[in-house]
């Protein structure tokens, strides 16, 4: 009777294997589960269930099928978390803006009334994931539930490019919390470690105090080397805001293994391109500036340089003058991603679009050029190629 | 196989479902995982399992820097290198200079022993991969003596995590798995009640009152724990605060006292402040 669970299991989404079936089969042939229903839930989860992200997943799934509902798992699978809408609603609005709300019904009022909206949009598969998946924030905006202001960007055009967008906005900076997924991305990173000796001897070098104690006629002469660090210095540029916002998980994830793995890790964040300065917060990023220049004398040249970012913006904000949607450049960011690259030799970009659009936006390609080729794919495989170009 | 069954003891309040899955691991002599915020009794599990059932404990504590190997055994190269200088006649034997680990004690023990792995998170990536056949076969090895050790006992073991790190799929897949919730309030009174027994009623109602509405804080980087909880009480307790001040303070400003026990971060301890402060304006008694 447990195989066509099994199978619920497995077509709603969760990575239960047969050895653990077996096991719950076995923990029942020796009589753990008793008589009652909630004995077997609780086997069922601590045998079939790994990671507590998909307890919730599993409640219901235990639910559907031994309440005998039919439900289909498409319905929830689609669900909406309401702290996710939260959160993302409190990170929208100002105080103001909230007291507006209030005025309109209340949050929980309004909250109700995206969450349907949102819901009618998934049958739209493209744009209604990419608005729920991604911190999207049109939703507010197109829809007219936000007071005048918060107007986020464009609709339309889908990669919401050549625009001027003067909205002062708050980007969040990204979290390097995240653990779930990034297992992978450690694993490719890890080919980038780059061992080296350095600090107090404090490990015989067994190899040596042979070597030496032969020379020394038998008599023992211990050698000592320093532990092995990963010496490799990674720089980190990060494009944040604006059509990077559908790429922030996979941004988060990259960032979150970068962080754990690398010891010497500087990162930056910009804006669609590289120009006269970076920032390190992006609450901050209008008053905490640090000068592309600094970084460059600060950070010496065996650092490995790393971008991260969809490259998809106007290509006047490239090679032009003041073609930055922020602010007004003196010199075009090709000079200055020019000087970086000059910097350091050994630099990529990786890029969270798949790499078939590449062709398709103009600004990509430049920035292909820029990087003589070196970009890849933000993908476990293009991640490793660039590693290897890195070496 | 084993006819005894965990069931809490009388300083550890196991919720049902812990109860299941430590006694399916006891069972069918499998690794627990065991995951959860910190501070709710993970480590605790495997001292009060090891004391429930009667079972020796041995404890490996990972760090950074352990190696899977360091757990089965390490070969003093250096010990021996010094007896052969010395003249020793121990040097003849390379088993003498064979140093165990944990999980080699926990394989000779007499009686089925607990093995606590704890924080197996904070060990290298692939430490988890380096265990595998250790954890399901329960034996090693030896090179250097060319002798197989096999356990005497399958031991009961009890891994934990703080979800630093994801552990590998095919390591889960050898594992019960068990998230400690946070508590209840109502499991958390008896918890309490099982570490201060002579607690009177009332601080207890306003000292948990009081925590969960910390707790409920959005946005905070370390929500306190049960153990963060424990050591409040017991400052209260010794600074003999009345459950009126409590309360008292719990309707003006919110700021419970000696709070620096519950929050342990300067960011924390601000946005509290601010959010007490934001709450006095738009609320002013």
């Amino acid at each position: 009777m447990l195989i066509p669970f099994f199978y619920m299991l497995r077509e709603g989404g969760m990575k239960t294997s047969i050895t653990e079936l077996l096991t719950l089969l076995e923990a029942m042939k020796r009589g753990l589960a008793g008589q009652s229903v909630d004995d077997f839930y609780y086997l069922a989860r601590t045998s079939l269930v790994k990671d507590e992200a998909q307890l919730d997943r599993f409640d219901r799934i235990f639910g559907a099928y031994f309440k005998g509902v039919e439900d289909s798992l498409a319905d929830l699978m689609q669900e909406i978390p309401e702290d996710w809408l939260r959160h993302q609603a409190e990170l929208m609005l100002s105080e103001e803006e909230r007291r507006q709300i209030e005025a309109m019904g209340g949050f929980d009022a309004l909250m109700k009334a995206l969450q349907e909206r949102l819901e009618e949009q998934d049958e739209r598969h493209e744009g209604g994931n990419r608005w729920i998946g991604t911190a999207g924030t049109s939703p507010f905006g197109a829809y007219g539930y936000n007071p005048e202001g918060v107007r986020m960007g464009q609709e339309g055009s889908r990669n919401r490019s050549a625009v001027k967008v003067w909205d002062k906005r708050n980007y969040r900076n990204l979290d390097d919390s995240i653990e779930l997924g990034t297992r992978n991305i450690k694993v490719a990173l890890r080919k980038l470690r780059k061992f080296a000796r350095e600090g107090a001897a404090d490990q015989l070098d067994l190899d040596d105090t042979i070597d030496k104690t032969a020379r020394n006629a038998g008599l023992l002469d211990i050698r000592m080397v320093p532990e092995r660090h990963n010496a490799v210095k990674v720089l980190l540029c990060l494009d944040i805001g604006g059509s990077m916002d559908d790429h922030v998980r996979i941004c988060e994830e990259m960032f979150s293994a970068a962080r754990s793995e690398f010891k010497h890790l500087e990162y930056f964040y910009f804006h669609n391109f590289i120009y006269e300065s970076l920032w390190k917060d992006n609450r901050r990023r209008h008053s905490e500036k640090t000068p592309t220049l600094d970084i460059a004398h600060k950070y010496a040249s065996d650092y490995k340089l790393i971008f991260v970012g969809d490259a998809t913006m106007s290509p006047y904000e490239i090679v032009y003058a003041g073609g930055s949607v922020e602010h007004w450049n003196e010199e075009p960011g090709a000079v200055w991603i020019k000087r970086l690259l000059n910097t350091y030799p050994k630099a990529v970009w990786l890029n969270p679009e798949p790499k078939q659009r590449w062709d398709y936006t103009p600004s990509t390609k430049l920035v292909q050029e820029l990087m003589e080729d070196r970009m890849y794919p933000l993908t476990i495989a293009g991640l490793d190629e660039a590693i290897k170009a890195l070496h | 196989m084993t006819d005894k069954r965990f069931t809490g003891t009388s300083s550890y309040i196991a919720t049902d479902d812990l109860t299941m899955a430590v006694n399916a691991a006891v069972t069918l002599e499998r690794p627990i995982l065991v995951k959860g915020e910190p501070g709710t009794g993970k480590t605790q599990l495997a001292i009060e399992v090891a004391n429930s059932l009667g079972r020796p404990l041995h404890e490996w504590h990972i760090k950074s820097t352990t190696k899977a190997q360091q757990g089965l055994y390490e070969y003093d190269a250096v010990a021996r290198l010094r007896d052969s200088q010395l003249g020793d006649d121990r040097v003849h034997d390379i088993g003498n200079y064979i140093v165990r680990g944990k999980v080699w004690e926990a394989f000779e023990s007499e009686q089925q022993p607990v093995l606590l792995i704890d924080e197996i998170d904070k060990a290298d990536i692939e430490f988890p991969n380096d265990l595998l056949r250790e954890l399901d076969r329960m034996e090693f090895y030896v090179y250097e003596t060319k002798k197989l050790i096999t356990a005497r006992h399958r031991p009961i073991i009890v891994i934990t995590s703080n979800n630093e790190k994801e552990l590998p799929d095919a390591f889960l897949r050898r594992c019960f798995f068990h998230y400690i919730k946070f508590p209840e309030k109502d499991t958390m009174a008896e918890i309490v009640d099982v570490h201060f027994p002579n607690l009177k009623k009332d601080l207890l109602k306003e000292a948990l009152e009081a925590f969960y509405k910390v707790r409920d804080v959005r946005g905070l980087k370390k929500k306190p724990s049960t153990s963060e909880l424990l050591d409040w009480i017991k400052l209260l307790l010794a600074e003999d605060i009345a459950p009126e001040v409590l309360r008292g303070e719990g309707s003006r400003n919110a700021i419970p006292p000696l709070y620096g026990a519950l929050l342990k971060n300067e960011q924390d301890v601000h946005l509290f402040e601010q959010l007490v402060f934001l709450d006095r304006r738009t609320n002013p008694q």
